[in-house]
């Protein structure tokens, strides 16, 4: 049995980790979340960048380190401790894998290596309208190698350089109607304007196309196909990055329960505390469990990947929504206020948990593919 | 990451297997069923549930005590122990390859766990070189069956509460007092038991261990009947029991430090607790209707279902993260504490919604019902116990916040004062 990451891996987080400590600190976390202006932290992104952490799991060939996916794990989980306010989840868990898994080798050759060094930005967008995105609710077609419709929102749209869109080429939408395309932001036709999030630090915006044009990526109508495997995909990573900020969040509660004195005591003694704290603890560790073996399904190819990253997806948004929540609890009336840090938790968790789909679709998603599993 | 065996404990494996499959019947995978109040690692009493009667549980026994020996025979009987003792002198992940490999088979362990698993550990630790040369190799192969008296009316969470006399007499000791939630007291030829020799002293300071012959006149146990109607715990009750000083492990007074030994060994000895998870739910609620067809097209039944999935294998790779560690000699994290707490209350939701979703037949509860043969039934009685034996939900939450996270003990007025003077409520 060895259900771990290996020492090589465990460096990676012990540098990412000081680095991040060193480079991300809560300072320039707040300086994205007040200003309205900014929509990363663009220094960060470069460094970050020039440390090949963009590259992680980019084959060599297209200009990445081409480590694995457990590398890119390892990461994913000290951005999510560090909160750190980049686009690095829309460009490399998810525009970096449509390319590496749908991609032409020219469409691979032309975008990776710039998403790899960090000079591109790209991002995904879907959604269009309130609720799960489905075929009667996409209404962007594309005709005659033209997109015209509206998205919304895209999460790092403003930061993106490329966006891969999901359109329909059929009036009559269905399952096997939307397809992929891949669009240059700078195409006259595309507008974007900024949405406020509940989590200033991933920020979204509304994205309208007129008349744009685009490139398909992966074959016609295999759109929802290719969604479900990319976000299966992302889903794990972001499950680490979830695990890595709850853990934050427990480790915040602790100390302010052993620094804040109340009735005499420290408030850390009192069994409603311990107590929660403890769940809170169980929770967690139940979902590294699952994100690890998700890491382990995606870094194999494993048929399990959709059990397993929905396992992951759903054990470990509701662990992080669950710590950051009682994190404010513990800290009672400075909790709620700006000055502390844990409305940063409070907002990424609940973020996190709804920008691949809400828990109740991953619920769902993860029973369905159990009931495929049971009838092969 | 992977899942596999190192070359070496994949021999070790190798080697449990073919044992297994000359000596034991291998359980069919269909009847994986979750194994309820009997055979569980909390109560070691381990009869099948479909045995009833005293004969049929004499029987078990019986059956249970052969295979002991062909285990002690094969040198399996006690993995841990070291081979002077008759043990394999292996290492804990061969002792968690044992347990995976012996799972799948129809073999009752559970008469001889608590035995192999903590009192002998006890013995080896405290005892006087002629009592383990007596008595160790007996316990091995199951000849001679062992019994821990620790908790008491006044003692559970709060063990070390203890109020059974110890008062010398020369030579002798004479308890008096009555233990509690004593697994197979009713079978055991010897017992590990705790008792206050000082009451004057403080509370952890005047306790002293001792054996005891369960034959020896004054001892009288009786079945407690549990609210599934089954009886796997006992009450035993001490009347002037006198044993002689020899039969004392440890010094007068460090009864506490002698019982920490025992309860360290614990986590290790209790094994897989019992199923009827995700699995069962998932399978019965094809069969179930509610109100728009079958329970598992339900969205809300899926929901549900999904909580538990994540639980049940959250616990699965937590349990494979503990073993790497084991496998690379590493100490197994804390997080192993966790288990008995989710799985209890995960058992108790799933049968009391199953329940639930079964509607009006789910109030039957009779030998052999046909409706799902009283799986969640069975399961809504047993989970009401396994949230408290072996560490009530409380006192594990206090272990994860206190031992894990490492925030304060609770402020205690028991610590200061002699026993005889603490409040009990009582007198």
């Amino acid at each position: 049995m060895n259900f771990d990451f290996s020492d090589d891996q465990k460096l990676l987080r012990d540098q990412a980790r000081k680095f991040l400590q060193d480079k991300c600190d809560r300072k320039s976390v707040r300086s994205i979340l007040e200003d309205h202006k900014q929509n990363y932290d663009v220094d960060l992104w470069s460094q970050i960048s020039e440390l090949g952490w963009t590259g992680t799991a980019i084959p060599e060939e297209y200009g990445g380190l081409g480590l694995g996916m457990l590398e890119l794990c390892v990461i994913a989980e000290e951005l999510g401790r560090a909160l750190a306010p980049t686009p690095f989840s829309s460009s490399i868990y998810i525009f970096a894998e449509f390319l590496k898994s749908y991609g032409t080798d020219e469409q691979k050759k032309k975008y990776l290596p710039l998403i790899a060094s960090g000079e591109k930005i790209g991002t995904f967008a879907l959604s269009e309208t309130n609720g799960k995105p489905k075929p009667n609710n996409i209404k962007t077609q594309h005709n005659s190698g033209k997109l015209n419709g509206s998205k919304n929102p895209v999460s790092d749209g403003e930061s993106a350089d490329y966006i891969i869109v999901a359109a329909n080429s059929d009036s009559n939408s269905n399952y096997n109607s939307l397809s992929l395309f891949i669009v240059d932001k700078s195409d006259p036709g595309v507008n974007v304007s900024n949405l406020d999030t509940i989590d200033p630090t991933r920020p979204a915006c509304t994205l309208d196309l007129e008349n744009v044009a685009c490139e398909r990526l992966g074959d016609e109508g295999s759109g929802w196909e290719m969604i479900d495997n990319i976000f299966n995909r992302a889903a794990v990573l972001f499950s680490f990055e979830q695990v890595g900020g709850a853990q934050v969040s427990l480790d915040e509660a602790k100390k302010y329960s052993l620094e804040r004195f109340a009735f005499g005591k420290q408030i850390g003694a009192f069994q409603a505390l311990k107590h929660k704290m403890a769940d809170m603890y169980v929770k967690i560790e139940l979902a590294r469990s699952n994100a690890y073996y998700g890491a382990w399904a995606l870094s194999t190819d494993s048929n399990e990947l959709p059990i397993a990253a929905a396992g992951a997806r759903v054990s470990a948004s509701e662990a992080y929504n669950f710590a950051s929540q009682e994190n404010i609890q513990i800290h009672g009336g400075v909790g709620f206020t700006w000055e502390y840090d844990c409305h940063l938790f409070y907002r990424r968790s609940k973020l996190l948990s709804l920008n691949i789909g809400s828990i109740r679709q991953w619920k769902e998603n993860l029973i369905s593919n159990l009931e495929k599993r049971n009838i092969v | 990451m992977d899942f596999n065996d190192t070359p070496q404990e994949a021999e070790f494996r190798k080697k449990v297997r073919s044992f297994l499959e000359a000596n034991a019947e291998k359980r069919s995978t269909l009847a994986a069923k979750p194994k309820g109040d009997s055979g569980s690692s909390i109560s070691s009493a381990g009869a099948p549930e479909t045995v009833k009667g005293e004969d049929a549980a004499k029987l078990a026994l019986q059956n249970a005590k052969e295979w002991q020996r062909k285990k002690a025979d094969a040198g399996f009987a006690a993995i841990l122990w070291p081979k002077e003792f008759g043990g394999y002198g292996g290492s804990p992940i061969e002792q968690v390859i044992y347990a995976q490999e012996e799972h799948d088979y129809f073999v009752h362990s559970g008469y001889f766990e608590i035995g192999i698993g903590m009192l002998g550990p006890t013995m080896m630790a405290w005892g006087k070189d002629e009592d383990k040369k007596r008595f160790l190799p007996k316990m091995i192969t199951g000849e001679e069956i062992w019994c821990q008296l620790f908790s008491e009316p006044s003692a559970g969470s709060d063990l070390a509460g203890i109020r059974m006399k110890a008062e010398k007499d020369g030579d002798e000791w004479v308890l008096n007092g009555q233990k509690v939630w004593t697994s197979g007291a009713h079978f055991a030829d010897y017992g590990m038991i705790v008792a206050r020799s000082d009451p004057t002293a403080l509370k952890h300071k005047g306790l002293t261990y001792f054996y005891v012959d369960m034959k020896t006149p004054g001892i009288e146990a009786k079945p407690i009947k549990q609210i599934s109607g089954s009886a796997n715990f006992n009450e035993v009750f001490f009347n002037d029991v006198r044993i002689p000083d020899s039969q004392r492990i440890g010094a007068e007074g460090d009864g506490w430090k002698v019982s920490l030994t025992t309860l360290m060994n614990e986590r290790l000895a209790v094994g897989d607790p019992p199923g009827l998870d995700f699995d069962q739910i998932f399978e019965a609620s094809k069969e179930i209707e509610v109100e728009d067809g079958l329970a598992v097209k339900n969205s809300e039944v899926r929901q549900k279902m999904a909580d538990w999935y994540i639980q049940s294998r959250g616990l699965q790779y937590t349990k494979y993260r503990s073993m790497t560690a084991l496998s690379k000699g590493q100490t197994p994290g804390p997080e192993l504490s966790i288990s008995k707490l989710v799985t209890a209350s995960k058992m108790q939701d799933v049968s009391s919604y199953a329940l639930d979703l079964m509607d009006m037949s789910g109030m039957v509860h009779q030998d052999k019902n046909p409706i799902l043969k009283n799986l969640f039934q069975n399961g809504y009685f047993f989970s009401a116990a396994m949230r408290i034996a072996g560490g009530t939900d409380e006192v594990l939450r206090n272990i994860i916040a206190e031992r894990v996270l490492g925030l304060p003990q609770d402020e205690r007025s028991d610590k200061k004062l002699p026993f005889n003077e603490l409040p009990s409520g009582k007198n």
